[in-house]
């Protein structure tokens, strides 16, 4: 069984470890998760679901907290809309 | 549409933390129909949570999952409890379906968040929960060779450090803010606890190596896009660390949102129990963190004891008397040591973001008197996070206490908040409406 499969952080195929959630997807690609209401680039900070910092969009749908949701083989995700 | 489903239980565990298993457990034990919801992917809360890579459990959390498992404790993960339609009911949201819960008691166990304060450059991508990093890391985060600078206060900090370490980071610092003094009358009183990891603390200056600088908290992060390094003031002195992360938690605050959506009342903070567990409404108990921060130990012991009260089995839960008094002075021990000193009230600038959700600076908030009037002219507390993060912080900053709590006590899509209780007939089998 493979150790990792690969999902696609605005466009670009990133490969990550089975069991990680989309936060840590778009820690790997190196890509901030939102963008603020003053646009600054931010990141998680609770990694619980709480902050909303995290929140991207997943397979189309908005505001998802990435770090409460696994990833799963070819999931979309978006930070840039 | 959501897909829309009923369950009725005659026990409903809201969080599957520690106290939210040991209180299922003990419930279906006796023969009823028990459920657990919790938002997380998998049970066992933040304490529990398994690694991804490892899968690893302690020996204590596999019996206790285990006996979940074989207790017939019905798990719906994923799902986050956001409104409560009617007495009796609540309703709870995942991915692209909407649960509606009935049940004869509740059992909160809602546990707690880090406390996060504000100071310049908190925002950048990279600054942490302490607990936080921990969660990224056991979900997947790569930190091997990685610089990591924990800070805050609390025991959690330990914890991460040498779990961060055996991931392979490098931790140059560990930030406590409590005086080493406080620390030391800690450490002498935890002779009446074993086994507790704060024990580790001792009078030295390092954890297993890892430097520990007490009386020191972070004065700024730095970077562009993301964090850079951090300075800090240790025991007097600046000090600027490169780093990859900086992980910061100011020991932690306990979830009291839905509790006090459901009418409970709080006493300091906390959520008012009597000997059983019971809050101020009736059917409805609370566990754990909530009723005040005591740890996994205190949690599994509130937690028996309200799945036994909540169904019927009173005299079974003496036994549990003198464990709960026991931890719940450790509790008030660790209130006592990691009280946050007053110069953190002076770490934000005036342009610092104190709302993380509507960004909205320290300047701003200052010419306000109550989180209220905050709220309306600045729309602090107004994001999506429902000042869960802000709210905390401007309670030390400006003593400011927290408004009622109003539904939804999630954001939740349009359509489920529209949803209304379902005649049972109506949704046989679950089958989307």
């Amino acid at each position: 069984m493979p150790s990792e499969f690969t999902v696609r952080v605005n466009g670009t195929s990133v490969a990550v470890p089975i069991g990680s959630t989309v936060a840590v997807a778009m820690a790997i690609a190196g890509q901030p998760c939102r963008t603020s209401v003053t646009r600054e680039p931010r990141g998680p900070l609770c990694g619980m679901g709480i902050c909303f910092e995290c929140r991207a969009l997943v397979n189309g749908i908005p505001h998802s907290r990435t770090c409460q949701i696994l990833c799963e083989p070819n999931m979309e995700v978006r930070t840039d809309e | 549409m959501s897909k829309y489903s009923q369950e009725r239980f005659d026990v409903l565990v809201v969080g599957g933390g520690p106290a939210g298993i040991a209180a299922a457990v003990r419930a279906a034990e006796t023969g009823a129909r028990v459920g657990i919801v919790d938002e997380n992917p998998a049970p066992g809360g933040q304490i529990w949570r398994s690694s991804s890579s490892e899968g690893k459990h302690s020996a204590e959390a596999l019996r206790w999952l285990e006996r979940m498992k074989s207790s017939g404790v019905l798990l719906l993960c994923g799902k986050r409890v956001f409104h409560q339609p009617d007495s009796g009911i609540l309703m709870a949201e995942g991915m692209d379906d909407v649960y509606e819960l009935s049940y004869r008691s509740l059992i909160l166990a809602t546990g707690a968040r880090e406390r996060f304060l504000p100071f310049p450059g908190w925002t950048l991508p990279n600054v942490m929960g302490a607990g936080g990093l921990q969660a990224m890391v056991k979900s997947g985060l790569p930190v091997r060779g990685k610089r990591v600078v924990i800070a805050g206060t609390g025991p959690l900090l330990l914890a991460v450090a040498s779990y961060l370490r055996k991931q392979g980071a490098g931790i140059p610092l560990i930030c406590e803010q409590a005086s080493g003094k406080k620390l030391a009358r800690f450490v002498a009183s935890l002779i009446r606890y074993p086994g507790k990891i704060v024990q580790s603390f001792a009078l030295r200056k390092e954890i297993g190596g890892i430097p520990l600088a007490t009386s020191s908290w972070p004065l700024a992060a730095h970077g562009h896009q993301e964090l850079d390094a951090v300075t800090i003031s240790r025991g007097g002195k600046l000090e600027t660390i490169d780093c990859d992360y900086l992980a910061c938690g100011f020991h932690l605050v306990p979830n009291t949102e839905l509790p006090v959506l459901l009418g409970c009342r709080l006493r300091n903070g906390y959520v008012q129990v009597n000997d059983l567990q019971q809050t101020t409404v009736e059917q409805i108990f609370c566990v754990g963190e909530p009723t005040g921060i005591g740890g996994v130990d205190l949690a599994l012991v509130e937690g028996q004891i309200a799945g036994l009260a909540a169904t019927g089995k009173m005299n079974a839960t003496r036994e549990f008397l003198s464990k709960r008094k026991k931890f719940g002075q450790f509790a008030r021990l660790l209130d006592e040591t990691f009280c946050l000193r007053s110069e953190l009230r002076s770490l934000p600038s005036p342009e610092t973001l104190i709302c993380r959700c509507e960004d909205v600076a320290y300047s701003r908030l200052r010419e306000h008197t109550s989180w209220r009037a905050a709220k309306l002219h600045t729309r602090c507390g107004m994001g999506p996070c429902q000042g869960r993060i802000c709210g905390p912080a401007t309670q030390f900053l400006f003593k400011w206490t927290p408004d009622s709590v109003r539904p939804p006590v999630f954001p939740a899509r349009v359509e489920d908040l529209a949803a209304q209780p379902q005649p049972i007939s109506q949704v046989t089998g679950g089958e989307p409406q």
